[in-house]
């Protein structure tokens, strides 16, 4: 469902992509590693255009969004995102970070995008703390918020960049669990993260990324046993 | 040295007045002031260079040029440009006020916009909000929290300010205290007076300010 052909992006002069191909079909979940600065993050902000990118094609379920004649806001009702800082809306409640899209771009009467919301939470197992301030919350509260907001959309994909790099470690699992969960209902995912152990639970396939490019993909176990280039190796030996 | 209260008392009646007008001027100036202001915020940091520009240069000139100045420039000047006589002072008097206010308010709210985490924007853009429903819905209400204490600051300077409109003899509360002196020649009574009564009303107006800050951080419980 998503495509992506030889895809490049500079920041100025430096060049943070330099031609990435990959598809991700549906359904599946993919695992993007690779040590900072290796463009993974920057590539998951292309697939949703939040980083413009200079080349190349992106083709979201036969859209392409480079298109000029792309209504890029439409495409991104399909592509929820959930960022490392969750970036909840701190002068709304929880409720109301959940409600405010589906109300505004998808204009859906207030009751339903109610319902909707409060079935989210639910299901990240925050229904109590639908009427409060995302202040009071902890990192991976507000990481669960975060992910119901994203799927109040109703996307057919979900990006997650570093979901879980910011929180206090004890946290890291409530958050995994609910991505577990979602992976399991068949979402289509791309995550950006240094949680190996999820990557080789969920995952169907893992990419390295390094120096802008995809340097090997695969099986998650061929990957983490069996990686055959050396900059994997070496990558690997250092975090494993 | 002898203090007459009496004095204060008689002319009491006609500094009321003064501050009926001042506080009249006043509020419109801030209305209209944080409305042009808004807008002018948005220009500046617009993706158009000519707009920007634009923005930019309006707030310059009315930031760096005396008020008084652009009082008379738009009382006398202005009207034979439009081929009128002169204008009501109150209507010049008040637009000056506005127009300068204007320019600084912008610059609070280009500041606090501009304080609001990138992060914000791109949330609320990943959701397929448009940049013009994530400015409404999410910067501005938040930058808006941001910008009360700096604005309570202005909002008190303007009222302060427009004491500079009775060079075009509207009888505000300045104003007022001239005429008291021209007839009473009690300095001390007159400008103690006067001052007092300032006083009175940026006290509200800053009580007003903490009332607003009050009521904006309902959200920031933690």
């Amino acid at each position: 469902m998503i495509k992506v052909k030889d895809l490049k992006k500079r920041f100025g002069k430096l060049e943070v992509l330099k031609g990435i191909n990959a598809e991700i079909k549906n359904g599946e979940v993919v695992v993007v590693i690779g040590p900072s600065g290796s463009g993974k993050s920057t590539f998951l902000r292309c697939i949703n255009q939040l980083e413009e990118a200079n080349e190349g094609q992106i083709i979201i379920d036969g859209v392409d969004l480079l298109d000029k004649s792309t209504n890029i806001n439409t495409v991104r009702q399909e592509v929820g995102m959930v960022f490392q800082l969750f970036n909840l809306f701190p002068h709304k409640t929880v409720l109301e970070n959940i409600m405010l899209a589906p109300m505004k771009v998808k204009k859906i009467e207030k009751d339903e995008a109610e319902k909707i919301a409060l079935q989210l939470l639910e299901r990240v197992g925050l229904r109590d703390k639908a009427n409060v301030y995302p202040g009071t919350l902890s990192g991976g509260q507000r990481q669960r918020v975060a992910i119901a907001r994203a799927l109040a959309m109703k996307p057919k994909v979900m990006l997650f960049d570093e979901p879980t790099s910011a929180l206090d470690p004890e946290m890291v699992g409530e958050v995994l669990e609910v991505m577990k969960s979602l992976a399991k209902e068949g979402m289509t995912m791309v995550v950006v993260t240094h949680e190996m152990g999820f990557a080789r639970e969920v995952g169907d396939r893992v990419v390295f990324m390094d120096e802008g490019m995809i340097v090997e993909e695969g099986k998650p176990l061929d990957i983490f046993t069996n990686p055959q280039h050396e900059r994997t190796q070496s990558f690997l030996n250092k975090i494993l | 040295m002898d203090f007459r209260f009496d004095v204060i008392v008689q002319y009491l009646p006609l500094l009321m007045k003064g501050v009926k007008l001042t506080i009249q001027i006043s509020i419109i100036a801030v209305a209209v002031g944080t409305i042009i202001g808004l807008f002018i915020s948005l220009v500046r940091l617009s993706k158009l260079w000519p707009l920007r520009w634009l923005a930019k240069g309006y707030v310059e000139f009315l930031r760096g040029t005396p008020l008084m100045a652009q009082i008379f420039l738009i009382h006398f000047g202005v009207p034979p440009l439009l081929g009128i006589n002169a204008f009501n002072p109150l209507y010049s008097g008040t637009i000056a006020l506005s127009l300068n206010s204007g320019a600084y308010v912008a610059e609070i709210f280009r500041g606090a916009i501009q304080s609001i985490e990138k992060g914000q924007m791109e949330a609320a853009r990943s959701l397929g909000m448009t940049h013009a429903q994530a400015m409404t819905h999410i910067i501005i209400p938040q930058a808006f929290k941001r910008a009360i204490p700096p604005l309570g600051n202005e909002f008190i300077a303007i009222l302060k300010d427009s004491s500079l409109v009775s060079v075009i003899s509207l009888q505000d509360l300045m104003m007022a205290g001239r005429i008291m002196q021209g007839r009473s020649f009690r300095f001390i009574e007159t400008w103690l007076a006067v001052s007092l009564l300032y006083l009175v009303m940026t006290l509200t107006l800053s009580q007003f300010v903490s009332y607003l800050e009050r009521r904006f951080s309902k959200s920031d419980q933690s």
